[in-house]
């Protein structure tokens, strides 16, 4: 008995010691992440297949909420103190802090090839391999179908301007009386599209950032109009200051709004929140004189450069960018997939919602009619620079702060100011 | 014989709690007592000051001169090293207006917007927080019903923290919060009471004083019952009227308190940030922006992080406490020579 308790006891010391070795040679790497809707537990999913493949790896991923992948992650990366991957939406502000993955990954060319475009979102004066994009989004507009139908108004059809859903959308809030005929997104990537139909050109003949000019006069001056006559609400984007986003999604499920300027990242929200209540519906971008475009953008996961681990970063974003992976991940989170092959052979999304899949339809539909100056535009890697005084200025004029001259001038300014104080090293 | 032994019960368990303080003491006697002969007793103080000096220094000396520092380089890098030295420049854009009085004329028109509301928001919320405290204090000091009770509820909200205050308040003040729901239910319109510029200040100073009263309540209180009740005595005796002993006797005895809750209202109000900007956040447009959500903004939330120019404008906020602070020496010496 004695001598069995001993065997016991030395087995488990043994067992104790080999686990705590394998714990200590154990590489553990920190993504930070956020959710729009259920992404975070289908990558989860994807994380622990990926541990139970590479024992010496374990992954721990942080879910912050996004303001803190705005606002703060930059700070940590500035200090050094950054994750190892993170999901980033600022994808050519923070690319001083990514880790070029080149030297680690086996077949470069399958990045190359199924992740081409978005690689120099990341990179822009490179040619590094340093993330692939979580989702593709499109800016665009969804209506309440089902309140249009009721109040009898047909919804506008393809190639209408947002004139006409100005309109439209009047008539509809009208006649149901709904508080909010239509609401945007605060921010400036939503007016940036929208703009650029009316013919912003964004940027001027040497490629500087050129704000200003007719085609952006022309979509804030409605802007500002629809704000003074009841179209759109004061209260979305007229009760906060600065460049602070809010979205309207939560009124929009509520059925307060008519129409609802915002983007493809609202669809698995909408599936879940909505459901069937009422026929939430993409339509195409509003046309305007230049084009029929939204902007793209989009989140993408990338590997940080402070990271003392870059091997198994690596390893791990290679996982989990294969095709099999990728696939699991865009048709369960319901993203329009910023993975070529997967774009161009579909994906099998995980829903029967036909609101769901009109809308995922409408928006990957709407990618080849994007602007190239959208595409131009987001790959400036100090866009939100111009997106945060579009936003910030043209708010101030629409709450009487300043005249809409008053505030081109400002955001001209704003614009010079920060790009002034980035070039100082 | 009961009473004689819980006496020596309660001695026993005092003996027994005041234990580790005294061990305490006899270890720390013999090196004190050393210390007090080699530096003198006249030095002494210092070693009791050092430790406290030592946290002062570092966490709050040391980053002041680093946050002047910054205000004289420029770029976005974080580190000292990194960061270009730019002289006064943060200033001097800081600065430049063609009139002060229009903020539309200065370069940085956000920095002087913010310095403007933040001067109207002090103005109405230390004056109505003052009066208010003074007015609840009063009313606590008498021999009312439930009086513990209601100091509790006054006290309650000073609790509570900022940010849980002003997402209770921004509930209620909602377009379908309750307030409108009430406004509806007796037949009046809806508020949109974050569009106005005028509501979103209103509610601002509102929120503010409902959730930092309780605290300066409590000190006049204090001070309150420090005043001899023979005075009182001595005036009722005379027959004066109440509202002469409360300007005769009860408010120049409470004017030390007074200033301590005018201060420390002004100090606090020109600091104000968590509340307003979790209520109204900043908005409409820039009609509650404070100077700290400036300094924050500008350091942080913008993609080109400008740590200089929210440095310096962290600077201007010191000199105004710090004018502050002495305006409030400079009184109080002069009331005490009174």
């Amino acid at each position: 008995m004695t001598g069995k308790f001993r065997t016991l006891i030395a087995t488990s010391a043994l067992a104790l010691g080999f686990s705590a070795s394998a714990a200590l040679a154990q590489t553990e790497l920190r993504m930070t992440w956020y959710n729009d809707g259920i992404e975070g537990e289908v990558m989860q999913g994807l994380l622990d297949r990926f541990e139970s493949q590479n024992p010496d790896i374990s992954v721990v991923l942080d879910v912050v909420p996004y303001k803190a992948i705005i606002e703060g992650l930059p700070v940590q990366l500035a200090a050094g103190e950054g994750p190892d991957l993170a999901r980033v939406t600022d994808l050519g502000g923070l690319s001083e802090h990514y880790l070029d993955m080149t030297p680690y990954l086996a077949d470069t060319s399958y990045w190359k090839t199924n992740f081409g475009p978005f690689l120099k979102w990341l990179d822009p004066d490179g040619d590094a391999i340093n993330g692939f994009m979580t989702q593709l989004t499109v800016t665009g507009p969804y209506v309440n179908k089902t309140l249009f139908e009721q109040a009898g108004v047909a919804l506008p059809g393809k190639g209408a301007t947002w004139d006409d859903y100005a309109t439209a959308v009047n008539k509809v809030a009208d006649k149901l009386d709904i508080p909010i005929p239509m609401a945007w997104d605060r921010s400036g990537h939503r007016v940036s599209g929208p703009a650029i139909a009316m013919g912003a050109k964004m940027f001027n003949a040497d490629g500087n950032p050129a704000l200003i000019d007719d085609g952006l006069k022309a979509m804030t001056q409605r802007l500002y109009d629809w704000h003074q006559d009841g179209t759109m609400s004061k209260e979305l984007w007229g009760s906060v200051s600065g460049s602070s986003y809010l979205g309207a999604n939560e009124d929009f499920a509520n059925a307060q709004v008519v129409m609802y300027m915002s983007g493809s990242w609202q669809i698995p929200q909408f599936a879940e929140t909505i459901g069937d209540a009422f026929d939430w519906w993409a339509v195409p971008a509003p046309c305007g004189p230049a084009a029929c475009t939204g902007m793209p953008g989009g989140a993408a996961l990338v590997g940080m450069a402070g990271t003392d681990h870059p091997a198994e970063v690596a390893k791990l974003m290679d996982f989990l960018a294969q095709e099999e992976q990728m696939a699991e991940f865009y048709g369960k989170t319901l993203f329009i997939p910023g993975h070529l092959g997967l774009a161009q052979g579909g994906v099998d999304f995980a829903t029967d919602d036909p609101r769901a899949k009109h809308a995922l339809a409408t928006f990957a539909g709407a990618v080849p009619g994007i602007s190239p100056v959208a595409f131009d535009l987001q790959g400036y890697a100090n866009n939100r620079v111009m997106f945060n005084a579009l936003i910030s200025r043209l708010n101030e004029a629409i709450v009487g702060e300043l005249t809409l001259d008053e505030a081109y001038d400002r955001m001209s300014a704003d614009i010079t100011k920060a790009l002034a104080e980035k070039s100082r090293q | 014989m009961a009473l004689q032994s819980d006496h020596n019960m309660g001695e026993r368990m005092a003996n027994l709690a005041g234990a580790p303080v005294r061990l305490l003491f006899t270890v720390l006697e013999p090196p004190l007592a050393a210390l007090q002969r080699g530096l003198g007793i006249k030095r002494m103080p210092w070693i009791f000051l050092v430790p406290n000096l030592v946290f002062f220094g570092l966490f709050v000396i040391v980053p002041l001169f680093i946050n002047f520092f910054y205000s004289l380089t420029g770029g976005t890098q974080l580190y000292p090293d990194d960061r270009p030295f730019v002289g006064t420049e943060q200033y001097g854009f800081l600065l430049d207006c063609q009139t002060y009085a229009d903020p539309q004329t200065c370069r940085e028109d956000r920095f002087w917007k913010a310095i403007y509301n933040t001067s109207i928001f002090i103005v109405f919320q230390v004056s109505f927080m003052v009066l208010f405290s003074l007015i609840t204090a009063l009313t606590l000091n008498r021999e009312i019903r439930a009086r513990g009770f209601f100091r509790a509820v006054f006290f309650f909200p000073v609790l509570l923290s900022p940010v849980v205050v002003a997402l209770i308040w921004k509930w209620i003040l909602l377009r379908d919060g309750i307030l409108n729901a009430f406004l509806v239910s007796i037949g009046l319109d809806k508020v949109l009471f974050f569009v106005s510029p005028e509501w979103s200040m209103f509610w601002a100073v509102f929120v503010s004083i409902w959730a930092h009263m309780g605290f300066y309540t409590l000190i006049l209180l204090a001070g309150l019952q420090a005043i001899p009740p023979d005075l009182y005595e001595a005036a009722e005796m005379d027959g004066t009227s109440k509202e002469r002993v409360f300007w005769r006797i009860t408010l120049p005895l409470l004017w030390p308190n007074m200033l301590v809750v005018i201060v420390l209202a002004l100090i606090k109000g020109v600091q104000v940030f968590d509340e307003v900007f979790v209520l109204t956040g900043g908005g409409p447009g820039t009609a509650t922006q404070f100077i700290v959500q400036y300094i924050y903004n500008t350091g942080f939330t913008n993609q080109v992080q400008n740590f200089g120019l929210a440095s310096a404008a962290s600077v201007a906020l010191g000199v105004a406490l710090f004018i502050l602070t002495m305006a409030q020496l400079a009184v109080t010496r002069r009331k005490d020579d009174v």
